[in-house]
């Protein structure tokens, strides 16, 4: 198999022949998405980061050692496992699973957090600060934080404080300061709202990790990039697998990290389907939801212009999901941009079919999928039977549920 | 003219420094901005910033934060910010109002209503914390039209290629963030700020006004040695939280607040007529 730093070097530069999809343009905006929406003080480090970042993805001694990082530490490639049983069980499509899961720390955000961590050794930065929703970020953070010696602190609403109490706990034992984040909905959205603060506060010294494919330019297109390793296994996996590319490509989308990683790599093969899942909640017409992209308006949050979960006078509203990680009202700006160019689709599964689906993958292959992952799983069990038995579909098992055992057991009447 | 130009020419003419406060509209509730408004004239404000309340204040600090959701918990939106400048104007054509907030709310407005909207309530310009120039054009493109200015941010981290942009394209006045932070942090490094201001006005022939961390009436007077004008917002809505249950005395205290700082600052003002 190519080494990540030869296949990163390929993708950039199929897109530098322009032949095909080449965004964000040099100001960070993907078509009307994206940008630099963040107070002055902010708009030089971030310049300084995307200097460093395109310095550093051409620099072959970085690109080496991303490359035994995610091979020796992460424990990549991950593997594309073929879930036969429950394919058959759904009757139609063949489904198969990209083992993100059984990254170390148990998710897809290491993949990010390592790349990121390593520009901050690089940028000289000794303080690393993240947000997170699920803790699944901010542990993986305080994970490579831990390994290279440097300070981390990690904002995380009251709110996800209380539902994923392990993941807090874990992130303390790796050394970081988690900080309960008491403003606004006490969710993801204030987290970020809380680093950004930290950031403008002490940019000198700190790396701000961003653990989702938002925020100000850089962030959307080089989490993208960090991430994009996912796609590019899959990729080979599947031609070395089945001689053809999947069908459809699927993920479920809070942010959209895990979900644009498995996408990028296939954006200009016009016959795979991307799909988008996202967290539909009590369902859209209640309004309890986490789905700016099927329910939302585009507005300018975060850094970013995307689709927004927003009132009529253009405040962020509150939103719903089983999932802490799906909890937030925006969504990366490359998304907005597929939607509506119309290469990605996007739609939303409910709580409900979301557990539903938890269960059955548990029950079926002996994988229990993080709350998160479930939304992609609850979709591919309503699209499966609908197509062939000769046509594969591929979904990113972002994270592996033990962290959501104390929220399942809840639902289930049982406190652990 | 504008009612921005023409303030500092005046003031410019009267060697006197500008006093501008900050308060979020509607805070603690709707009835308190519009007489808190001509309370601060009364005691030396020369011009109003006025916080549009947002969801999401990435730049401020806990206390604005907290300004803010009390503002919008009574229900304050933009559009009422709006009907509160046009209240205001109904006694007051003089004073300079600029609108301070985030982008979201004007976006979801539509900039097009929103500048002609706030034209016509009297508005003189606004400040959107998260529209650097890079993101401004568009923005800046409507509000021109209607004579409204776009007063843009300067940082300890603006290098000289970002004044350079800023002078492209800023209007009215720049605004200095003193500190690297939110609003409200401290330690304000007088010595720090003067020198960057020496950068900026060899670029902007614009007035330049001062805030983040001024507390009191020597940082007022520190930052007024220097400065064509001294912004004071987190001391104030700290002032205006601590009678949050008592409204009604809010007006005299912010009042006092800002007669001292006007002192402090008339201060320096004639030590500079006497040099
Ligand atoms: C396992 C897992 N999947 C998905 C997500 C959602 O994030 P994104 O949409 O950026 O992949 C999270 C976020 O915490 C997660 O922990």
């Amino acid at each position: 198999m190519a080494t990540v730093a030869d296949e990163m070097h390929e993708q950039h530069a199929a897109q530098a022949k322009q032949t095909g999809y080449h965004y964000p343009d040099a100001n960070g905006h993907f078509g009307r998405y994206g940008g630099r929406f963040v107070p002055e003080t902010l708009m030089h480090p971030l310049a300084e980061l995307t200097e460093a970042y395109e310095h550093y993805l051409k620099d072959p001694a970085f690109l080496a050692e991303l490359d035994n990082d995610l091979r020796d530490y992460v424990g990549r490639p991950s593997p594309l496992y073929h879930a036969e049983r429950w394919s058959r069980e759904l009757g139609g499509a063949q489904i198969f699973l990209k083992r993100e899961d059984l990254n170390h720390t148990g998710a897809h955000k290491v993949n990010n957090t390592v790349g990121q961590a390593l520009l901050a050794k690089r940028m000289g930065k000794t303080r690393i600060i993240a947000e997170t929703g699920a803790g699944q970020h901010g542990v993986a953070s305080a994970t490579v934080a831990a390994r290279m010696g440097l300070e981390c602190v990690v904002y995380m609403g009251e709110v996800d404080v209380a539902r994923q109490q392990a993941n807090v706990y874990r992130m303390r034992l790796l050394g970081a300061e988690v900080v309960s984040v008491k403003s606004g909905s006490r969710t993801l959205k204030d987290a970020l709202n809380e680093a950004m603060r930290d950031w403008v506060t002490n940019i000198d010294n700190t790396f701000y990790i961003i653990g989702t494919v938002a925020g100000p330019h850089p962030y959307p297109a080089m989490v993208r990039d960090f991430q994009a390793v996912i796609g590019r296994e899959t990729r080979t996996q599947t031609l070395e697998r089945a001689g053809r590319l999947p069908d459809v490509v699927m993920a479920c989308v809070g942010g959209g990290s895990n979900a644009i990683g498995l996408f990028y790599p296939f954006i200009d093969d016009a016959d795979v389907r991307m799909i988008g899942v996202e967290a539909g909640g009590e369902g859209l017409a209640t309004g309890h939801h986490a789905a700016p992209l099927c329910a939302g308006t585009p507005g300018v949050l975060h850094g970013n212009r995307t689709y927004l979960m927003e009132d009529e006078d253009g405040q962020i509203v509150e939103t719903h999901s089983i999932s802490a990680g799906l909890d937030y009202p925006g969504v990366g700006p490359e998304h907005a941009w597929l939607k509506d160019t119309g290469r990605a689709e996007y739609v939303a599964v409910s709580d409900g079919e979301a557990l539903a689906a938890f269960h059955g993958l548990t029950r079926t292959e002996g994988i229990i999928p993080a709350l998160e992952t479930s939304h992609a799983l609850a979709y591919a069990a309503k699209l499966a039977p609908t197509m062939r038995r000769d046509q594969t579909i591929v979904i990113n098992l972002s994270g592996r549920g033990d962290k959501d055992m104390d929220t399942v057991a809840r639902l289930d009447g049982i406190v652990l | 003219m504008s009612r921005i130009a023409e303030l500092f020419e005046r003031l410019r003419d009267e060697g006197r420094t500008a006093l501008i406060p900050f308060v979020t509209a509607g805070d603690p509730n709707p009835d308190v901005t519009v007489p808190l408004m001509h309370r601060m004239v009364a005691a030396g404000a020369d011009l109003i910033e006025l916080g549009v309340p947002f969801s999401d204040p990435i730049a401020d600090g806990p206390v604005i934060q907290r300004a803010t959701e009390r503002a919008l918990a009574a229900g304050v939106r933009l559009r009422d910010v709006l009907d509160m400048v046009r209240a205001f104007r109904a006694e007051n054509s003089t004073t300079p109002v600029v609108l301070m907030g985030y982008l979201n709310p004007i976006e979801i407005m539509g900039a097009e209503t929103f500048a002609t909207e706030a034209a016509a309530a009297g508005v003189d310009g606004t400040l959107v914390v998260d529209v650097p120039p890079e993101e401004a054009a568009d923005l800046a493109g409507l509000l021109r039209p209607q004579g409204l200015d776009l007063v843009y941010l300067l940082a300890p981290t603006s290098d000289a290629e970002r004044i350079a942009r800023i002078a492209g394209v800023a209007s009215g006045f720049v605004y200095y963030v003193a500190v690297k932070g939110v609003t409200g942090a401290g330690n304000l490094d007088i010595d720090a700020v003067g020198g960057k201001l020496e950068e900026i006005r060899a670029q902007i022939p614009l007035p330049v006004g001062v805030g983040f961390g001024i507390k009191d009436g020597p940082s007022a007077a520190r930052v007024a040695a220097v400065a064509d004008a001294v912004i004071v917002g987190s001391a104030i809505v700290q002032r205006m939280e601590a009678l949050m249950e008592q409204p009604a005395r809010i007006p005299d205290a912010v009042a006092d607040f800002l007669r001292a700082l006007r002192q402090a600052i008339d201060a320096v003002d004639a030590g500079k007529e006497g040099a």
